[in-house]
């Protein structure tokens, strides 16, 4: 039986700690669960971190500048707020200013719905996209995951891996699909990439074709012929993604796309406002229906564009 | 108008004293001492006078008045890690950073410590056991805590000021030290001000004391040098320790200004102490040795600078 995330993630944490002297500094990691399954329990080098919200961080900088590479966990992504100033101001300048590197890998944990309230429910990977020296990405599946841990491994910066609850039960890859005749292109990262699956299925079956390209990398966002050919084809787009959507990575990819290419492109996100911690108050990820719409919204536009033109 | 005076018992220049610890003192011990202060001095003197002519541009943390404590630190702690605040050039030289490094780096140069984008509060030396600073107050005291854990069995030296010692984080990162004893030695470089504010303005409790809560050994003292040797060579196999070092800054925060005389100046007060000692001679001879180095240091950097000015136009 194929691997989930969360199994993958354990795995790799349990040979880094074992194998490489490396470190898991996190707090409460411990607790039932061991964080969704994701830690080894009981193995060698997890600090357990007091409750130090911006501290903590800083000590993981310090691990890392001493070379023990520390995995450091934050159970939900509201964590990062207050944890951002050794992260981006130390860890990601480091190379900059010192010479010398401050690879903390940071788990960054993002979550929506179970009513865990208006500041642990979310998605904030946006922010730490703002400052140089520290890549941003958002694995979904094993082997991604594999691949994002093999880079870090490889490098030397710091780096900020969102993770989804919503994937560590999940075994399967998400491989791209791109469809002849398709009229819209997805782009969809984090857990926008399962609302995105939904809302595609639904498209066809409402006579709409769009390609789906699935995103891991936020930063550094590399315009290749895989992003750009399917919006070269469809001559639309639309980015989906967990965060908010205001000043955003989904509204930073859809410009990155669109100052590329010439093609108008839009950013789907997170409502801009507060959610609550009943069902009917939250935001989330855009659901399946708010993408239908809003690229059929935008298939309709392109064609009136093309009537007009003509 | 003078603004560091605060008028508490603990601002006067033998806070804390201990009789009779420059009389016990080897000379030789306490003329290699007078040498680093010396050395530091004569260091910030010459950095003073470039500011002052315009030929370093960049903001400079000077520690003139505040030479003692990494005059005394050093003489112990040599092959300890090293992790100092923003005010940090002569932490840097007498842990074993080349002088010229510092310099370049306070001209803008390439051949600097950090090639010119950290300045005078990011002086550092990997190479040396120097870790540098980001410019936020207290920042380091985590880095250093965490960077302690992952390196068990070597001693770290973190320096932070008495402003840093509000910040939230720094309070945080000392527990965590206390908690799994590690080997390190805090030194509080308290001059009494954040930036112009006096400590009595910001706080009523010490942070000593709050080291002592968590644990640790601490003591507040006086910079006077031979106190400092004193409780470093205790503490160094009781760490964690703190040690609150009460001094005065001669100049502003940032540059070379100053609000009138320091509360007491160490610097006179040690010179005092050496001739008391019988050693007039010997302390002169230092004083010439260290200003020259300094001097020829700076002009011979000064040059480079000159040279790529003219290799540039």
């Amino acid at each position: 039986m194929a691997k989930t995330v969360a199994e993958t993630i354990r795995d790799l944490t349990r040979e880094h700690l074992e194998k490489n002297n490396g470190l898991l500094m996190g707090q409460c990691i411990t607790a039932v669960g061991w964080i969704q399954n994701t830690v080894p329990p009981h193995c060698v080098n997890l600090v357990e971190l007091p409750m130090n919200d911006n501290s903590g961080p800083g000590m993981a900088v310090g691990a890392a500048i001493a070379g023990r590479r520390p995995i450091l966990v934050f159970r939900f992504q509201s964590f990062l707020w207050m944890a951002a100033s050794p992260l981006v101001n130390h860890a990601a300048k480091a190379k900059a200013i010192f010479g010398y590197p401050a690879p903390v890998f940071i788990r960054a944990i993002a979550t929506e719905g179970g009513s865990s309230g208006p500041v642990h429910t979310n998605c904030y990977h946006s922010i730490y996209m703002h400052m140089p020296g520290m890549p941003v990405c958002a694995p979904m599946t094993p082997k991604e995951y594999e691949q994002v841990w093999d880079y870090y491994m490889k490098h030397d910066d710091p780096i900020l891996v969102s993770e989804h609850r919503r994937c560590y039960l999940n075994s399967e890859e998400m491989p791209d699909i791109i469809m002849d005749g398709a009229e819209i292109t997805l782009y969809a990262a984090s857990a926008g990439r399962l609302n995105a699956l939904e809302a595609h299925k639904m498209l066809l079956e409402q006579g709409v074709k769009a390609n789906l390209i699935h995103l891991v990398w936020l930063k550094p966002f590399e315009m290749n012929a895989r992003v750009m050919e399917p919006l070269r084809q469809t001559r639309c787009a639309l980015v989906i993604d967990s965060t908010y959507e205001i000043v955003s990575a989904c509204e930073h990819l859809a410009y990155t796309l669109m100052i590329n290419t010439g093609f108008p492109v839009q950013a789907l996100g997170q409502f801009d406002r507060t959610q609550g911690l009943v069902p009917r108050l939250e935001n989330g990820t855009p659901v399946p229906e708010r993408i239908v719409a809003t690229a059929k919204e935008m298939v309709g536009m392109k064609k009136l564009w093309g009537k007009k033109s003509a | 108008m003078t603004t560091t005076f605060s008028g508490l018992a603990e601002r006067v220049p033998d806070f804390g004293m201990i009789p009779g610890l420059a009389e016990a003192c080897p000379k030789d011990r306490s003329l290699e001492m007078y040498r680093r202060i010396c050395r530091v001095r004569e260091f910030e003197l010459q950095c003073k006078k470039y500011i002052d002519e315009k030929v370093v541009q960049v903001f400079c943390y000077l520690s003139l008045g505040q030479e003692s404590f990494p005059a005394a630190l050093s003489m112990t702690m040599m092959g300890s890690w090293v992790v100092p605040q923003h005010r940090g050039h002569g932490t840097c030289l007498l842990f074993g950073m080349e002088p010229a490094k510092i310099i370049d780096e306070l001209l803008g140069l390439e051949t600097g410590c950090c090639k010119g984008m950290g300045g005078s509060p990011a002086i550092h030396d990997i190479s040396k056991k120097i870790l540098g600073h980001n410019h936020l107050i207290g920042d380091n005291v985590p880095v250093a805590v965490g960077f302690s854990y992952a390196k068990p069995g070597e001693k770290t030296i973190c320096i932070f000021g008495d402003g840093a010692a509000e910040e939230d984080y720094v309070i945080g990162a000392l527990g965590f030290a206390a908690t799994h004893k590690l080997p390190m030695l805090f030194i509080c470089d308290d001059n009494d001000l954040s930036v112009l504010t006096p400590t009595r303005d910001r706080r009523t409790w010490k942070i000593h004391e709050v080291c002592k809560a968590y644990g640790m050994e601490g003591v507040d003292i006086a910079d006077d040098p031979w106190l400092i040797d004193h409780y470093v060579r205790e503490f160094q196999t009781k760490l964690p320790a703190i040690i609150n070092v009460r001094n005065c800054r001669e100049l502003w925060h940032q540059g070379t200004g100053t609000d009138g005389a320091p509360e007491w100046n160490r610097f006179q007060i040690t010179r005092n102490k050496m001739i008391e000692l019988g050693l007039e001679k010997e302390i002169t001879q230092i004083e010439s040795e260290a200003k020259q180095e300094m001097e020829s240091l700076w002009l011979k950097q000064l040059q480079k600078l000159s040279e790529t000015s003219h290799a540039s136009t």
